[in-house]
């Protein structure tokens, strides 16, 4: 099969949905001949021409509140935001507009919409770029999150994401884009809420996202040859939540490690945890949920603090042995 | 009939228009009332926000749509409503809370929306539908359909980054929207004098290289005629406009409003002012309407929201399993 980067799997997805479907158009700052802040839209606008992939002005509340109101009117808009970070600047239009008019309006109209933006640390960009702030829109009804971990997961999550009549984040992981995987050429869907079970293993679960899928699978690798099988379940998307799979895995292992990216206090892993204490899987538990994230500071520019911020494949090693009583 | 030369009407609007106007500001008017002696009685529940005084506005700005016209409104929104073709009834039911309300008694006061005839809804976010609204003229330009967007939104709202973010986009991109801020001298207790300090609302307009023009928010006839230019210089890509309509809201901010920000004196300037007087005194000095036939209108407004009451109060409560419908779509 061919083998394309993660970046190119969204440009190629979002074409071959514009292609296809006249409603579909992306607005977002420097999308235009610039590419993108991280090159993604690059040569777009030569096929699509400005109206459909739309330059627009350092405004991101107007530009997610432009694409809530062009979606209730018959477009499918695709936002795009140079970081995740900024979607603090666009959260009413989000968290207020977005995932709450088809429920305030009695079921009538929806909203759908895509913003896509780039998570994440690793990248040196500092306290205000660098940030993994899914859980606040995870926590909020109307909205779904996705975080794919590969190429392949992204081209198919985010059709699937175009093609849903709700309002969608699309989390793309900047030290992501230049990986490469196996992608079809061809169009194809991932629905949402379907986790991916990455790796198959025995002793214990680990249940990461994002950057941590491929750590996760680091980290793996490297307890086999200790002889611990660890099984890799990756959610794929947050909201809905695939928690069978999740589930499922538990109670096979009886341990697990709930790793993400994003500071630990009031991540999406305490939910992730609460959800399997709370499920038929505890019964099947031989050892206390293990949750990893973030450090409780702003991520810091310089880079060995950067990479201690954040779980590395040492602290996923060392998490696991954890749950066997074997640190 | 020949309209006097004193009387400058909007040529676009029918005399049969005209009159229905003035039968919907009743409407408006007595909606409010009642709904603010229903929150005194206690009889609904939650918040609400009154446009009595305010009717010239919604009324003038929306008399020139069509249902493929869209319009976003605002947390004082019931007058919109009404001027965009909502019927009293359904309203009066979301209020009451029960499920033959506009939004099936999940929305309430703040977040009416009847998107069949074009009322992309009220908004409990100050400002928050301003960038809807360019939305929803984005979608017209890009789809080439010929409707265009009302943003009705306060003074207040003229102070958030998204009305600026929203104004701009709209200017750039020339959309077909009409920006109509009702400015009633308050943001809740804010006058607009300490929080600002133009002159007129409209003159921010200049900011984004778009006209801005001050209309007399208790004159209907100026209002149509003001949102006429407006509208013909959106549909025909020219676009938008910022209409500022001066007006004053007759009650508090919202339910409980001690109003010691304002002097009693001043209310009783603007109710002399009163848009529904001075219309029905227009119609009469036009000879489109007579003394009897505006008070047999009055009556029938007051009719209609009587029947609405009727109609809520008899009208079945959603139940605990609607509680988790319509999250998503």
């Amino acid at each position: 099969m061919r083998e394309i980067t993660y970046s190119e799997a969204v440009r190629e997805a979002l074409s071959q949905e514009m292609r296809k479907n006249d409603d579909v158009y992306i607005l977002g700052e420097d999308i235009g001949v610039y590419g993108g802040a991280f090159g993604v839209t690059r040569g777009m606008i030569e096929e699509f021409g400005p109206d459909r992939i739309r330059n627009t002005p350092i405004s991101e509340a107007g530009i997610a509140g432009a694409a809530v109101g062009s979606a209730l009117t018959g477009m499918r808009p695709i936002v795009e935001l140079q970081f995740s970070d900024f979607i603090t600047i666009a959260m009413d239009q989000m968290a207020n507009q977005a995932a709450k008019i088809r429920y305030m309006y009695g079921g009538k109209g929806h909203v759908p919409m895509v913003l896509r933006t780039p998570s994440g640390s690793g990248t040196g960009a500092a306290a205000q770029h660098s940030q993994s702030l899914e859980a606040w829109v995870a926590h909020i009804p109307g909205l779904k999150v996705v975080q794919p971990s590969t190429g392949y997961d992204a081209k198919g999550l985010l059709k699937a994401a175009i093609d849903d009549d709700n309002p969608v984040i699309f989390y793309e992981h900047k030290t992501l884009y230049g990986t490469k995987s196996d992608v079809p050429e061809e169009q194809y869907s991932i629905p949402l809420g379907q986790a991916a079970i990455k790796r198959e293993g025995t002793d214990v679960t680990i249940v990461a996202y994002a950057v941590m899928v491929p750590r996760a699978l680091e980290a793996a690798k490297e307890l086999e040859k200790e002889g611990i099988s660890v099984e890799v379940v990756d959610p794929r998307t947050l909201v809905p939540l695939d928690k069978e799979t999740i589930v499922k895995s538990v109670s096979k292992t009886g341990r697990v490690v709930v790793a993400h990216e994003a500071v630990k206090r009031g991540g999406y892993g305490g939910e992730i945890a609460s959800m399997i204490a709370e499920s038929d899987a505890f019964d099947f538990l031989d050892a206390p949920i293990k949750r990893l994230g973030g450090a409780e500071s702003p991520i810091p520019y310089n880079p060995e603090l950067e990479k201690a911020h954040v779980p590395q494949v040492p602290d996923l090693i060392q998490a696991v042995k954890e749950t066997l009583n074997k640190a | 009939m020949e309209l006097t030369k004193d009387v400058t009407l909007v040529p676009e609007v029918s005399q049969d228009k005209l009159i229905d106007l003035y039968r919907q500001m009743w409407v408006i008017r007595f909606f409010d009332e009642k709904v603010d002696e229903f929150f005194a009685k206690g009889m609904i529940h939650g918040t609400t926000h009154l446009a009595v005084g305010q009717e010239a506005s919604a009324a003038g700005a929306c008399a020139l749509l069509d249902n493929e016209d869209k319009i976003t409104s605002t947390h004082r929104g019931h007058g919109h409503c009404i001027a965009k073709g909502a019927t009293a009834d359904r309203m009066m039911a979301e209020l009451f809370g029960r499920t033959t309300g506009y939004c099936k008694g999940k929305g309430g006061s703040m977040h009416i929306a009847d998107l069949d005839i074009g009322n992309l809804g009220a908004n409990g976010i100050v400002a928050g539908g301003i960038p809807l609204a360019v939305g929803s003229a984005l979608t017209a330009k890009m789809k080439g359909l010929d409707y265009v967007t009302v943003c009705f939104f306060g003074d207040g709202a003229t102070n958030e980054g998204s009305f600026h973010e929203a104004v701009n986009l709209a200017s750039i991109w020339d959309l077909p929207v009409i920006f109509v801020c009702e400015n009633n001298l308050y943001g809740m207790s804010g006058n607009v004098n300490e929080m600002t300090n133009v002159k007129h609302i409209a003159d921010r307009a200049a900011a984004y290289g778009i006209p801005g023009v001050v209309a007399d928010g208790n004159d209907i006839v100026d209002m149509m005629n003001k949102s006429h230019d407006a509208i013909e210089r959106a549909r025909s890509g020219e676009g938008p406009t910022l209409i500022e309509a001066k007006t004053y809201r007759w009650k508090g901010h919202s339910k409980s409003d001690a109003k010691k920000y304002r002097t009693r004196e001043e209310e009783n300037e603007w109710k002399a002012k009163d848009p529904i007087k001075r219309y029905r005194e227009v119609l009469i000095e036009a000879g489109i309407l007579t003394e009897e036939k505006a008070e047999e209108i009055r009556k029938s407004a007051k009719k209609e929201i009587e029947d609405a009451v009727e109609f809520a109060e008899n009208s079945p409560m959603p139940t605990v399993d609607d509680l988790l419908t319509d999250v998503y779509a």
